[in-house]
């Protein structure tokens, strides 16, 4: 039985138990200051950023950007133009999407990431199958970095969580950056003002 | 098994000069970057100590967050497997898609499956394996293995790639553009995660606590296939395994800042629970770990996070090209891993080193890295697994150097050989001549100069 004899050899090799280093914490930066970090590291990592005083101003933004061929998906009860699932679907009904947007828990200025949980996605796998990806990020809700953003997450229960940082990208052909490998193409933050 | 070691494997590689002043280059080209985001942290020390305590912690409490990683995840629904070896790994892996009936599988990156040899072993099973992250499909065409963890086919030209891709994906031929490219293999593999029913995933880190693990990718792909696939089969070495998960957030800081550069990977997810219909297995597997946690002086090498920062900066990496490594995990942490696997295999290994030290000083949890290779280098020297022309050489050298009388009389005739015959040391049968001039030699040794200037 591997599981007993794994364990077995563990306990005998393992060596005396060193004690976990206290947590770690770092000085915030202004509110001002942390928004404008968050904007200018996604900016830098190849998502763009669109300032908004309502989601209704996403309503123009879609517009103006598609066709009303496009399939265009959203959970955001704001958004009334667009197809709303239910999660029960078969994911890979998702595969013609070519626009979808979310709402988000928060975001982090060190690194443009934002956190998303299944219960905003619909469905897992819609942030990546998505042509174009495009997220609702309140200003309010920008941590300076990780260690604050753990504290959010801590005690948060999900099934599934990620943070997505800008699109999808890779650099293993010569090391030449390109954007859209697998997930999507482009992301968009509607960092939403009050 | 291999018996070509690494001095033959990397002469093939310096046969093309240009080719390894181009590898050598851009592998610099990410250290810097590396140096920059590194830099660009003020507390990035506090970072690496902390990270390297957390993993101490890991390692000394294994036993204890193993127990409540694997009660905590079947809480979670997720079914749970061990494995002591490579064949046993394999093996449930066949089994649980043999039980589905399925004989197709899409795979995301994942360097233990390399060190199981799971691909060769699938197929020789009846089972289509397709890597998809495009570095790992791009040496998959190629028949070749990764030659680095994080950059799989980063010793390739563009060209090249583009006539893998004309042969196995369609393309004109003669396109080399990254763009084209990329964008041929985006919808050649979308096709591939629409139409597996089963999706293979490594694990960058479990969280003891909470029963879940997490996957960073730049592509997407493991949540590609993982989320399209009835079946999700996550494979991970039991060191990867962290107490808590805030402490996520000190290491997601260091891991991508380390292996290129960027703040943080695309997409890093957190897989807890398998959603609605799907089946979701983690596969622990030990292969080797638990012998090297019985290793006081070779534990810290459990530390590692699979940064790829060590390769990066070797100079010895840098012009050898990782396939010379003969093993998985190339470069310096993979040459002092890889013994503990087979000293006798990989016996060469901690010898493919400058023992200059740059790997640990980049090492984002602290490993010794460079220590531990001059300790596998005694290691292996008294178990006697050098080859012959080593020990006659180490045999010359300590007759030499143990004398102080010997040791002027060499030092003299070095020193008029190469004045005034330097054709017997600038051929071939010097090892040190290899890809490199001789240097001059001095006028006198340094007692002579001291005698005269005292």
């Amino acid at each position: 039985m591997s599981r007993a004899q794994i364990l077995a050899a563990v306990l005998n090799n393992q060596p005396l138990e060193t004690l976990l280093p206290a947590d770690l914490e770092f000085d915030s930066p202004s509110k001002d200051l942390v928004i404008e970090k968050f904007v200018e590291t996604i900016t830098m990592i190849g998502g763009q950023v669109i300032k908004i005083k309502s989601l209704q101003d996403i309503e123009n933004y879609i517009s103006e950007n598609y066709l009303p061929e496009n399939r265009i998906l959203s959970q955001l009860t704001e958004l009334t133009n667009y197809y709303k699932f239910s999660g029960d679907e078969s994911p890979h009904e998702l595969e013609n999407t070519d626009f979808a947007v979310f709402n988000t828990h928060f975001a982090v200025a060190e690194n443009g990431a934002v956190w998303i949980t299944e219960d905003q996605m619909g469905h897992r796998v819609l942030p990546f199958i998505t042509q174009h990806l495009a997220m609702v990020v309140k200003a309010e809700n920008i941590v300076a970095n990780m260690h604050q953003a753990y504290k959010i997450i801590e005690n948060q229960d999900y099934g599934f969580g990620t943070f997505i940082a800008g699109p999808s990208k890779t650099a293993d052909i010569e090391q030449s950056l390109v954007l859209g490998a697998h997930g999507a193409r482009s992301m968009t933050i509607f960092l939403l003002e009050n | 098994m291999n018996s070509i070691k690494h001095p033959e494997l990397s002469t093939i590689f310096n046969e093309d000069e240009e080719r390894v002043n181009w590898h050598d280059d851009t592998l610099w080209w990410i250290r810097a970057k590396r140096d920059k985001a590194a830099h660009g942290i003020s507390e990035w020390e506090i970072l690496r100590e902390t990270a390297s305590q957390i993993k101490d912690n890991v390692l000394s409490n294994l036993h204890q967050y193993l127990i409540d990683f694997e009660a905590k995840a079947q809480a979670n629904g997720i079914v749970v497997h061990w494995a002591a070896n490579a064949e046993e790994h394999n093996k449930i892996v066949l089994s649980l898609l043999q039980k589905k009936d399925i004989h197709q599988m899409v795979k995301s990156k994942s360097m233990l499956t390399e060190e199981c040899h799971l691909n060769e072993y699938l197929e020789k099973n009846g089972i289509d394996v397709i890597d998809s992250d495009l570095g790992e499909r791009i040496v998959q065409l190629a028949k070749e293995p990764p030659s680095h963890i994080v950059l799989p086919c980063i010793h390739k030209k563009k060209e090249e790639i583009g006539q893998l891709f004309h042969e196995h994906l369609g393309t004109e031929f003669g396109i080399s553009d990254p763009q084209i490219l990329t964008e041929t293999a985006r919808l050649h593999l979308r096709e591939t995660f629409l139409t597996r029913r089963s999706a293979l995933t490594g694990v960058n880190f479990a969280i003891a606590e909470t029963g879940e693990f997490v996957v960073c990718t730049n592509e997407g792909n493991a949540d590609m296939g993982a989320h399209l696939a009835d079946i999700h089969i996550a494979s991970m070495g039991i060191e990867k395994l962290i107490p808590k998960k805030k402490h996520l957030s000190v290491f997601l800081r260091l891991l991508t800042r380390s292996a290129t550069g960027q703040p943080i990977t695309t997409y890093s997810s957190h897989f807890k629970k398998p959603r609605k219909g799907q089946e979701m297995h983690i596969i622990l597997v030990d292969n080797g770990r638990t012998v090297q946690l019985g290793r006081a002086d070779f534990r810290n090498s459990l530390k590692c996070i699979r940064c790829g920062a060590c390769m990066n900066t070797c100079p010895v990496y840098r012009r050898s090209g990782g396939h010379s490594y003969h093993n998985a995990i190339a470069g310096p942490i993979g040459a002092i891993l890889a013994p503990n696997l087979d000293m006798k295999e990989y016996a060469d290994l901690p010898f493919a080193s400058t023992l200059c030290g740059s790997c640990t000083n980049v090492c984002p949890v602290k490993i010794d890295i460079h220590d531990q290779l001059y300790k596998w280098r005694q290691v292996i020297v008294k178990e006697g697994n050098t080859t012959a022309a080593k020990t006659m050489a180490m045999k010359v050298m300590d007759f030499t150097l143990s004398s102080p009388t010997r040791y002027k009389l060499a030092g003299k005739i070095g020193r008029w050989t190469i004045k005034h015959a330097p054709f017997t040391v600038n051929n071939k049968l010097n090892l040190w001549f290899k890809n490199r001039e001789m240097p001059e030699a001095p006028k006198e040794s340094f007692s002579e100069w001291f005698k005269k200037n005292k």
